[in-house]
């Protein structure tokens, strides 16, 4: 198939499996919190969440360029990091409903899940709280001279924090290979961007740290897979560190408690028309990759999988309630 | 890292209590290429308090990390060195100066093991300048041990010996969880036996500095130093006082706190943090609880820093924490029966 120059990067650059696992991916976060919604609904979860639903090309296309060595850290809206870094949907529910089985063993819930084993150092409940811990992460790859790049996800009511200019800084100071990867959904919480960020755009933060800036349409997978390959290669050169900035958008609220009183219906109804599964589904037709039917059959497949996940986490093992304080600290060693 | 314990057989020298610190992170540097020092000023500058020295020429730049002066930023990036692989060990200047990283520390390091059940560790230490007697003032005086020390997750030491402050180090830096050791700056050139080698103090164990049969005074950091000044002139006066020395504050060693208090059946509590809400607080509620109470014979004394920032005045910075005449006088009361 010839790939001329008008080809997008993404189907350019990575081979038509890759392209459709991806499109697996995004399916699978978009039905996993379709689902994790429903049964926060039905009561089978408590707490809350925060959906990403709706920002999926940005998770998935980001965790594109990385290997299992390599790490991210993630943030409170961060399921779909997870599955973008490759973790099981039914340990992910296990986790969601408190059992033994989770990531965390139920320890976490929405708000912490990690999977180490693949490089996904954590959601955070702290707003800006993993972007240090980012660039720790690239500080022992460099130190170790292990090859590992450190992807950093945080939100638009992120870059507002001192953590972030520190960690931005020293990553810059000491040319870490470390990408950082702002999903500006517009809103922290309530107040948005225009209301809170004394700059356009955030990617304009990265001139302060002497770091290359860019800014690209988040719902499009293959604008996210090109500047964030280019990051991730330049971090890889030893060139230091880059910040990517995804414009996207949740179609649902921040979490559980809100009301959307802060944006109107015209406004998510003209994101929801950007739907970035949609928009890469017909890219790949239109490139001919992947047909309908082949999408179709992924799609049901993704479904598949995540009614199999929550009927292994509904079928999952509680805590024991003297395992209270386990994991406080490390087993005493004999 | 398991490294042999402690040899009684091992040579000892006289070190300062600055260079027994320093003499452990040599040797950690030295034996293990996952330590890395991080903090503001400790590379050519030596550190503030010259606790780090000449270790840069010795270990380089990379190994002896200055940070730019970002203590959020730059403890967040020792938790995420450490939970990937690295040994960090962070100085803070002052300890005052971690109220900045109070995110990282509290909310990040001291959870992550729990929080991701038990599938990460942060085997990280944060070395922390403590106390007052300097005349810095409010913000460079301050003793902030029981604030972490209410911290599940954390582990807190407060050396008062340069035989512990390196042993004590070295079993922070082989714990697997993050510890938090604060240094008293006053105790920075106090000189001591200091063993050769490679040996760890247990971390969670106090150590009776002094036995007694009349009295018990658990004491920490400087205040042990102050306790035992206490204790010879009272023992002029036939009083004879047990000092015990905390050395952690999480976990406390309850154990040795009980079994003196039923021997002695007097206890003072001497700590240099605001007295209010502080550890004598829980020593104290610990006694109540435990069998303890019973052999008590009289009420329990708190002596700790005053209700107010540690002044500037040297008059007056003396009188914010206890001083020895203040424990004399204390324990001479309680041994009297005039409380």
């Amino acid at each position: 198939m010839a790939k001329d120059d008008n080809t997008p990067f993404a189907i350019r650059r990575y081979d038509a499996e890759t392209l459709r696992e991806a499109l697996r991916k995004m399916y699978l976060i978009r039905f996993f919190e379709e689902g994790a919604e429903d049964s926060y609904t039905r009561g089978l979860i408590h707490g809350t969440m925060h959906l990403s639903i709706g920002q999926e090309a940005s998770a998935v296309a980001s965790c594109l360029p990385l290997t299992d060595d390599d790490k991210i850290t993630s943030t409170h809206r961060g399921h779909g990091h997870c599955i973008g870094k490759g973790a099981e949907v039914g340990r992910m529910f296990a986790e969601f409903f408190g059992k033994e089985e989770g990531y965390c063993h139920g320890r976490g819930g929405s708000m912490h899940i990690a999977d180490v084993t693949k490089g996904n150092l954590g959601a955070n409940g702290i707003v800006g709280g993993g972007i240090p811990i980012a660039v720790g992460a690239a500080l022992t790859a460099k130190q170790l001279g292990t090859g590992a790049v450190t992807i950093c996800f945080f939100g638009d009511g992120a870059n507002n924090e001192g953590a972030f200019h520190e960690a931005l800084n020293i990553a810059a100071v000491w040319k870490l290979p470390v990408v950082f990867v702002c999903e500006n959904n517009k809103y922290g919480m309530s107040t948005s961007t225009e209301r809170s960020t004394a700059v356009k755009d955030i990617a304009q933060r990265a001139a302060a740290y002497s770091m290359p800036g860019v800014t690209v349409d988040g719902n499009d997978f293959s604008a996210v897979a090109e500047a964030v390959q280019e990051a991730v290669d330049r971090a890889r050169r030893g060139e230091g560190p880059s910040l990517v900035e995804n414009l996207t958008y949740r179609w649902r609220g921040h979490s559980k408690s809100d009301r959307n009183r802060y944006r109107t219906k015209d406004e998510i109804d003209s994101w929801i028309a950007r739907d970035p599964i949609l928009r890469f589904r017909e890219e790949l037709a239109a490139h001919g990759v992947l047909d309908a039917s082949g999408a179709d059959a992924i799609e049901a497949e993704a479904r598949r999988e995540v009614e199999d996940g929550i009927a292994f986490a509904k079928g999952g093992t509680d805590p024991t309630i003297a395992d209270v304080t386990k994991y406080v600290y490390a087993e005493a060693r004999s | 890292m398991n490294a042999p314990t402690r040899n009684p057989e091992i040579q000892t020298r006289e070190l300062s209590y600055a260079e027994a610190i320093r003499e452990a992170m040599g040797m950690a540097l030295a034996r293990d290429e996952r330590v890395i020092l991080m903090g503001e000023d400790i590379g050519v500058y030596g550190g503030a308090f010259q606790v780090t020295g000449d270790l840069v020429e010795r270990f380089g730049p990379d190994r002896v990390r200055d940070t730019p002066i970002s203590e959020l930023g730059g403890a967040g990036v020792a938790v995420g060195a450490a939970l990937t692989g690295l040994r960090p060990i962070f100085e803070f200047q002052f300890s005052d100066f971690a109220t900045l990283a109070m995110e990282q520390i509290v909310n990040q390091a001291a959870k992550m093991r729990y929080m991701l059940g038990g599938e990460a560790s942060v085997p990280l230490v944060f070395r922390m300048p403590a106390g007052s007697g300097t005349g810095a003032a409010a913000q460079h005086s301050q003793s902030f041990e029981a604030w972490f020390g209410h911290v599940p997750g954390l582990k807190v030491l407060q050396p008062s010996t340069p035989e512990d402050a390196k042993g004590l180090l070295l079993a922070a830096l082989e714990d697997p969880d993050p510890v938090v050791v604060f240094e008293h700056k006053l105790l920075y050139k106090m000189k001591g036996h200091v063993p050769d080698g490679w040996y760890t103090t247990p971390i969670g164990k106090a150590a009776v500095r002094r036995e007694g049969r009349d009295l018990t005074i658990v004491a920490s950091a400087i205040m042990v130093h102050r306790a035992l000044a206490a204790a010879e002139k009272l023992a002029e006066e036939g009083i004879d006082v047990e000092v015990i020395d905390l050395r952690s504050v999480r976990p406390i060693d309850y154990e040795t706190i009980i079994a003196s208090v039923r021997k002695t059946g007097r206890l003072i509590c001497v700590y240099e943090g605001v007295r209010t809400l502080g550890i004598g607080a829980e020593i104290s509620a610990m006694i109540a609880e435990s069998e303890a109470f019973d052999y008590l014979d009289a009420p329990i004394l708190r002596l700790g820093g005053v209700e107010a920032p540690i002044p500037y005045n040297p008059e007056l910075e003396k009188a914010a924490v206890p001083q020895a005449p203040d424990i004399e006088a204390a324990a001479r009361k309680l041994a009297r029966k005039e409380v």
